[in-house]
């Protein structure tokens, strides 16, 4: 039994932290119809960037600061450079898939250069803030704690501009239909900046939080989480925030316990077994609008 | 809505191959055929074989990119269910390459089939998450179901395909041909398909769902045909990648990577057609041994080779529309010209 | 019998009626127009009758058979056919495959036919080839056979698409707006395509705004406005309608 216990709260843990990475290609996906594969590669780049600035003797707190603008920055230029121009020019769908791919490539090897960071696992600090919790046989880790505390509260933080301000009501018009959007005044570009910013930000965060869990960090760290977190936003449904949360959760829970029962194999493809079984019986995912079709 | 006309440096290059396209393929031919005698080294045999393998990844995906439009990032997952189905048949049951490969291709259709069902109910970019998802499973399984497939140990010591009691490896040529016989008859199976009522058919769906709809054309019928042709394709290039791997299958061998880099083959070459699946392919397949000098740096200028690819040629390398005429059915020329000469006698 | 029978079918949107209860009929060999002014509904009326959406209530037949139930494959499978207002052609193929997708319906070939080349699929292909270029020619394309559809000019692009709507074996056929974008002789030699058609025994259905193309063609007219038939009859009839003036010319000011 605290067995089962201690895989679920480490599946919240977790859960509450993919829920922050799914925020960011739900958010995407919602504005542009995107898979943005580049969204792993900025969480591992948000991990290194907190990893840089504490090793030159910056803070905790401010290197955490910094790397999450960073990323923001970063998550922005790639629309910028990459995916603007590919809209101007009204190409295929699937240019904008190969070159947030092509993106992906460029930061993840980027990161791994033996001018760079090297290909070689590091140390990442634990962020076990606070003595760990006893509850019987039972331990609950302060980083599992802040992990969950701090992801609630940015999610809601986010939840906040999306739905309050005026900034989140032109994503969600942008949303719903971007040339009347931008025929009403919004600015469409702006606005699709500032998804990528908000999307690389939370990245960030979840990249901080889950190297402090667990203290190691490797250029490949994205790639296999950034596709378990876009799972969990389908799952939830696409676009939508407090799905994006049950989808990280629904997936953090049900690895750990797969995991703790069925060997670590099978960890990380739990999500996409999830993901293909709600999507057979709801094809919009847990929360999803149905979308509706035009002719 | 016209597009707008840009510069296009390869015009000339494209008009020729469009015209000299016969001659040009028997020269290519006789020369593709030849290579194992003119004493290419052991690694640039490994790397022709590698070429013209994923040449026939690229043609498989490409029959469900290229013609019905539909994004594949599971293709590794068929890949796989072909090499083990293959290896284990010919490993634990003694089978023949032969038999195998055929059975590997044939299960991989029929999972393509079931991956195709959705198809009811999904669409676009949601059935594309769904083939990730595939992808991963299929992972997941080979890893789990250990008694059948050895788990993370993988399949070992499968045999060479053997013909006529000759034993194809590498060094005799072995495996350059069979695969150089492989992703010809693929490639020629491609040009029927795509020059066929049900090429047509796939491409139209591609262009405009609603309008082949209301052509009458049955859309999740043909995209699900796409499906299977594509699994059965890819399952088979997968038994032979399990003949050819020094004998030793991991499941590492199919992992996410190798599904994007079999979409890279396809995005690169040039969508819908056969061509550019050699041509992505090769350069894909070239890029890392080519510039290995440049170490880690080379992924990295790899990736930025995709995003340029992206904003300048995203129809891919040798993605231009053929500016021939239409190639009439030959029943149908003769009959023209007999109307032609019935014309010209009154 | 009428060939097409539209018993007071209606068309409802969440709390939008488009379509209200609107009943008509067309005889075979005849060229019936839709007409009325933008948002009228006209072509919602064809969006119903080909199966692009399910009607709300009302009943559709065709040569006696109820139709409103059945899929939009089923329905052309039985001889309806169509063009779009904003055109849907397939724009990276040639002009006579986007014709040929049209008989896609009428192959009886399968995919092993096809990808084995057999005699049978050598016999048909070269059949349906043969009957894309006589459609072609007889519509004045048959010098544009291989040109890409998108390179097209508008009005040719229009007459693809007619093409591909009679390559179906349709018995009726709904134009939806076929001479928009045309040029006045363009479009006379339209009607006069139009015409020969109605003549080889198709019958055609006509979503039209130039009143000089409906009066000069239409054998009867019916109006819609704001979703209701207000009227129908003769051309020269509606012509004096002072229902169908008030309609039509609500807004503007007479010329």
């Amino acid at each position: 039994m605290e067995t089962f216990i201690g895989a679920v709260i480490n599946g919240l843990a977790l859960g509450m932290a993919y829920a922050l990475i799914a925020v960011g290609y739900s958010m995407v996906f919602g504005v542009l119809r995107l898979i943005n594969f580049a969204h792993g590669s900025i969480y591992a780049f948000g991990a290194y960037m907190v990893y840089f600035f504490i090793s030159i003797q910056v803070g905790l707190f401010w290197s955490i600061m910094i790397a999450i603008v960073l990323s923001g920055i970063l998550a922005m230029l790639v629309d910028k450079l990459a995916l603007e121009p590919l809209r101007k020019k009204q190409s295929i769908p699937i240019a904008s898939l190969i070159t947030t791919v092509g993106v992906s490539f460029i930061i993840q090897n980027g990161l791994a250069l033996e001018q760079v960071f090297t290909s070689e696992k590091k140390g990442f600090p634990s962020l076990n803030l606070f003595p760990n919790i006893m509850i019987g046989n039972l331990t609950i880790q302060s980083s599992q704690i802040i992990m969950f505390a701090v992801a609630l509260v940015l999610l809601a933080v986010l939840s906040y501009i999306v739905n309050k301000t005026k900034i989140g009501l032109s994503m969600r018009a942008t949303e719903q239909n971007a040339r009347a959007a931008s025929l009403m005044g919004v600015n469409t570009n702006f606005v699709i900046s500032f998804t990528f910013f908000l999307g690389g930000c939370s990245a960030a965060i979840a990249g901080t939080l889950i190297s402090g869990y667990y203290q190691i960090i490797s250029p490949t760290m994205g790639a296999t989480i950034g596709l378990k977190a876009f799972a969990a936003a389908v799952v939830g449904g696409i676009g939508v925030l407090y799905g994006s949360v049950v989808g990280g959760l629904v997936v953090g829970v049900v690895e750990c316990i797969a995991a703790q029962y069925l060997g670590s194999n099978v960890r990380d493809p739990m999500a996409f077994v999830i993901l293909i079984l709600i999507l057979i019986i709801k094809p919009n995912g847990l929360f999803g609008k149905k979308g509706v079709s035009k002719v | 809505m016209k597009e707008k006309k840009s510069l296009n440096l390869l015009a000339p290059f494209e008009s020729f191959v469009d015209k000299f396209k016969v001659p040009l393929s028997i020269l290519v031919g006789a020369f593709l055929i030849a290579v194992p005698f003119l004493g290419a080294s052991r690694v640039a045999m490994r790397n022709l074989v590698m070429i013209f393998l994923y040449a026939m990844l690229g043609m498989g995906l490409n029959v469900l990119l290229g013609y019905v439009g539909q994004v594949s990032l599971g293709h590794a997952g068929f890949y796989a269910i072909g090499a083990y189905t293959s290896a284990i048949l010919t490993t634990t049951y003694g089978w023949s390459f032969w038999t195998g490969a055929i059975a590997g291709a044939c299960v991989a259709a029929l999972i393509g089939f079931l991956l195709g069902l959705p198809t009811l109910r999904l669409s676009g970019t949601y059935l594309t998450i769904v083939t990730l998802g595939f992808g991963e499973i299929v992972l997941m399984v080979l890893r789990q179901w250990e008694s059948v497939t050895n788990g993370n140990y993988g399949i070992r010591s499968i045999p060479v395909p053997e013909l006529f009691g000759w034993e194809l490896t590498l060094s005799n040529g072995g495996f350059y041909w069979l695969i150089l016989f492989l992703s010809t008859v693929t490639a020629i199976a491609c040009y029927t398909i795509k020059n066929s009522n049900a090429g047509r058919t796939l491409i139209a769906i591609k262009e405009d769902e609603l309008a082949a709809t209301m052509m009458g054309i049955k859309t999740t019928r043909y995209k699900i045909l796409a499906f299977v042709v594509s699994a059965f394709i890819t399952g088979l290039a997968g038994a032979y990648y399990s003949v050819i791997n020094n004998g030793y299958i991991e499941p590492n061998n199919f992992v996410f990577n190798y599904s994007i880099q079999i979409l890279s083959v396809v995005i690169v070459g040039g969508m819908g057609t056969i061509r550019g699946m050699y041509f992505g392919s090769a350069l894909l397949m070239m890029f890392p041994q080519v510039f290995r000098f440049l170490n880690q740096w080379r992924f990295v200028i790899y990736g930025l080779l995709l995003v340029l690819m992206m904003q300048f040629r995203p129809q891919g390398a040798l993605g231009w529309q053929s500016t021939l005429p239409y190639k009439l059915p030959r029943r149908a020329k003769k009959a023209l010209a007999e109307r032609e000469k019935a014309k010209t006698v009154q | 019998m009428a060939l097409l029978q539209a018993k007071e079918i209606t068309m409802q949107f969440g709390g939008l009626l488009a379509v209200d209860s609107v009943s008509f009929h067309v005889d075979k060999g005849e060229i019936v127009s839709l007409i009325g002014p933008n948002g009228a509904g006209k072509t919602t009326v064809f969006n119903m009758l080909t199966g692009v959406y399910e009607i709300t209530s009302g009943a559709i037949e065709f040569e006696g058979k109820e139709i409103h139930r059945k899929t939009p494959q089923e329905i052309v499978d039985m001889g309806i056919s169509r063009t779009f207002q904003n055109l849907r052609l397939f724009g990276k193929m040639r002009v006579i495959e986007n014709v040929l997708v049209g008989t896609h319906i009428r192959t009886k070939y399968n995919f092993f036919d096809g990808l084995l080349r057999t005699p049978r699929y050598q016999k048909e292909e070269a059949e349906k080839t043969l009957k894309a270029i006589d459609i072609l020619e007889s519509i004045g394309l048959g010098d544009k056979i291989n040109e890409l559809a998108s390179n097209l000019p508008y009005g040719d692009q229009r007459k693809v698409e007619i093409a591909r709507a009679i390559a179906t074996d349709a018995k009726l056929i709904l134009l939806d707006e076929p001479a928009a974008g045309m040029n006045p002789a363009e479009s006379e030699e339209l009607l006069r395509f139009i015409r020969e058609l109605r003549d080889k025994g198709y019958t055609i259905i006509l979503i039209e705004h130039d009143m000089g193309v409906v009066m000069n063609i239409s054998d009867r007219i019916y109006v819609l406005d704001h979703g209701k038939m207000i009227a129908n009859g003769l051309p020269r009839e509606i012509a004096n309608n002072p229902q169908v003036i008030e309609a039509y010319l609500g807004g503007k000011r007479e010329k």
